[in-house]
């Protein structure tokens, strides 16, 4: 094959990897356990001053980075229950909704992480607005499936948040990539 | 099998965390039904990421005050010179609404009204938000500790803001009212129409619940109902800024909170209402309980003597609107008060011909109607006796029919009855008159 060619192939955002070409990434424990609470935090207290912030979803971000660097799916599902927990704790809702859409998320961004290179800007672009849609539509499914809730789901404000958040975590993946250390 | 679930692993603890997590979904909504209890989990995120919040709060506020108490402070004189001008304006404006006030209670006293004052309040500070567009919620930096407890009122200066939700032991959630899950009993202050305020998805706030046939303008204030047993009576919400018909009979009511919700910083917890029976006028002399049954019971009229000249009296539908008022004619109405309208008050009730006018007791022989039958309504009386109410210088002319001027309830009111109203000519005018000054009595429109 042509080397011109073969390296052509080399710089599509989103290609296929075998296992053992990827890259497995693990953390440290203060930041395994301080980049979700200050996420989780941030969540909280930014809105309060600038009231746009609260059409990102700073913990979903954090959750897809993390399981898509470790490539684990049981740890993936895991981190997103917790952060997903955590978050449902300080929201006036019952508690296992953003727990449950953040564990599917959680698992399916790792799943995901496995079979595709998801380390340059537009595959990350394209996987967190992906991943956004999945979580608001399993978020919706089981809030007025199983709790009831009268929500209402609007179009405009989820593509706006979807973007939003997708243009978001280009840039805070980039940031959390200083946490990285390889295995 | 086991080689089946290891092969499956991943599946499996997939599945496994999410049943678990909608088992206990389906606990929390079984029992929230019954008793709503904070979780621990709950209580340890709150407590995790409150602290830092009240922290961060704290500084801001410190360094704020700082800067606006001792370095900034141009403009402070001016500012001061127009606030006590302010403060003057005020004081005249509150004697004039002392004398409403106490004329309210007069008359509330003797229908039996009760009204809920906001006895209690406590000032608290917005430390942090849900941060989520699915649920808008505040936090406070008061708890349980301070007396704060779910389901209290939580307002600011320029209106509601929502109510407690969960109450934890220094601070508390506070759901905001463009929640979507939130709802207030509201009221449209003008037209009276009651409804129920709910958030969007998009944050804005609604009036439902109010029929299409009705009609709403923008720019109408909105204030709370007092129906969910919440928000006290009267509490400003919003305005209206739009209206457009809605999905099946209701309208489709945009409202503009009073209160900033995206700009919150400190906000006023209810935590104390009353309820209690206005006074009565003061120095009134005790009345005995046959005396307030009797007001309370419809008496029977006394039935005038029979005028063979009389025309044949009116067969039904006759009913007093209260006419408009100028001030003379309420200061006469004030003159007589609430008994039987003196001659002078019957003076004013000849409003010429083609116009059906009630008389009033003792000036002449004819059958009577009461001058207190004019006062009997509250409302009316109050607006009456207010010269720049805009409902006392309008004739009023209800779109529907309504409750009569004269209530039966007042013994001192002689209900009207065709063999009493005794009009001026045989023809009543049907439109009543604005100069005239006391009720008249007519045709409802037909």
């Amino acid at each position: 094959m042509n080397p011109r060619y073969r390296n052509r192939l080399n710089s599509v955002p989103i290609t296929y990897t075998s296992n053992e070409q990827i890259e497995v990434y693990r953390f440290s424990l203060p930041a395994a356990i301080l980049v979700p609470l200050i996420a989780v935090f941030l969540q909280a207290f930014i809105p309060l001053r600038f009231h746009f912030f609260s059409i990102f979803d700073l913990p979903l971000l954090v959750v897809i980075f993390f399981a898509v660097a470790r490539r684990s799916p049981v740890a993936g599902l895991l981190t997103g229950a917790a952060i997903g927990l955590l978050q449902d704790s300080l929201i006036g809702h019952p508690l296992g909704l953003f727990g449950i859409a953040k564990t599917v998320v959680g698992y399916g961004a790792s799943s995901l992480g496995v079979k595709l290179d998801v380390e340059n800007a537009g595959s990350r672009f394209l996987v967190t607005l992906f991943f956004y849609g999945v979580h608001e539509i399993v978020y919706f499914a089981v809030a007025r499936g199983l709790v009831g809730l009268t929500l209402q789901w609007s179009w405009p404000r989820e593509l706006g948040s979807a973007f939003a958040n997708a243009f978001l975590a280009v840039i805070l993946f980039a940031l959390l990539d200083r946490f990285k250390q390889r295995t | 099998m086991e080689n089946l679930i290891s092969r499956y692993r991943n599946v499996t603890i997939l599945v496994v965390i999410l049943f678990a997590q909608v088992l206990g979904l389906a606990v929390q909504v079984r029992r929230s039904t019954q008793d709503e209890s904070t979780r621990l989990i709950r209580v340890w995120a709150v407590d995790a990421v409150t602290p830092l919040e009240k922290a961060i709060v704290w500084s801001q506020s410190g360094v704020g005050n700082l800067w606006h108490n001792y370095f900034y402070l141009r403009g402070v004189r001016q500012e001061n010179r127009e606030l006590k001008q302010e403060i003057e304006r005020l004081r005249i404006e509150q004697v004039r609404l002392n004398q409403d006030a106490e004329q309210a209670r007069r008359l509330q006293a003797l229908l039996g009204f009760k009204e809920q004052f906001i006895s209690r309040t406590l000032p608290a500070q917005v430390i942090g938000s849900s941060g989520s567009e699915q649920s808008r919620s505040i936090y406070i930096d008061k708890g349980s500790h301070d007396g704060i407890k779910p389901d209290m009122a939580v307002i600011t200066a320029e209106g509601v803001v929502g109510k407690v939700l969960r109450a934890f032991r220094t601070t508390s959630q506070v759901l905001l009212v463009n929640d979507q899950t939130s709802g207030v009993g509201a009221i449209l202050e003008k037209s009276r129409l009651q409804g129920v305020l709910r958030g969007t998805p998009l944050g804005e706030v609604v009036l439902e619940k109010v029929m299409s046939d009705e009609t709403v303008q923008p720019g109408e204030r909105v204030v709370t109902s007092g129906g969910d047993q919440i928000f006290p009576k009267g509490l400003p919400v919003g305005t209206v800024t739009k209206v457009s018909p809605g999905a099946e009979l209701f309208l489709n009511i945009r409202v503009k909170p009073a209160a900033d919700l995206s700009r919150l910083e400190e906000v006023l917890v209810i935590t104390q209402q009353e309820e209690k029976t206005p006074a009565s006028a003061e120095g009134a002399p005790p009345m005995r309980a046959a005396d307030i049954l009797a007001q309370r019971l419809p008496s029977v009229p006394d039935r005038p003597p029979d005028d063979p000249n009389a025309p044949p009296p009116p067969t039904s539908g006759l009913k007093i609107f209260p006419a408009p008022t100028t001030p003379a004619a309420a200061g006469s109405l004030k003159a007589s008060g609430a008994s039987a309208a003196s001659p002078s008050a019957a003076s004013h009730s000849q409003s010429g011909p083609g116009q059906a006018s009630a008389t009033t007791a003792g000036a002449t022989p004819k059958p009577h109607v009461d001058s207190a039958g004019t006062i009997s309504n509250a409302g009316n009386a109050s607006s009456a006796t207010k010269p720049n109410d805009s409902s006392a210088t309008k004739p009023v002319t209800p779109r529907k029919p309504v409750a009569p001027a004269l209530k039966a309830s007042d013994n001192k009111t002689t209900p009207v009855s065709g063999s009493h109203a005794q009009p001026a000519s045989p023809q009543p005018d049907l439109q009543p008159k604005p100069p005239a000054n006391e009720p008249t009595l007519q045709e409802p429109p037909q």
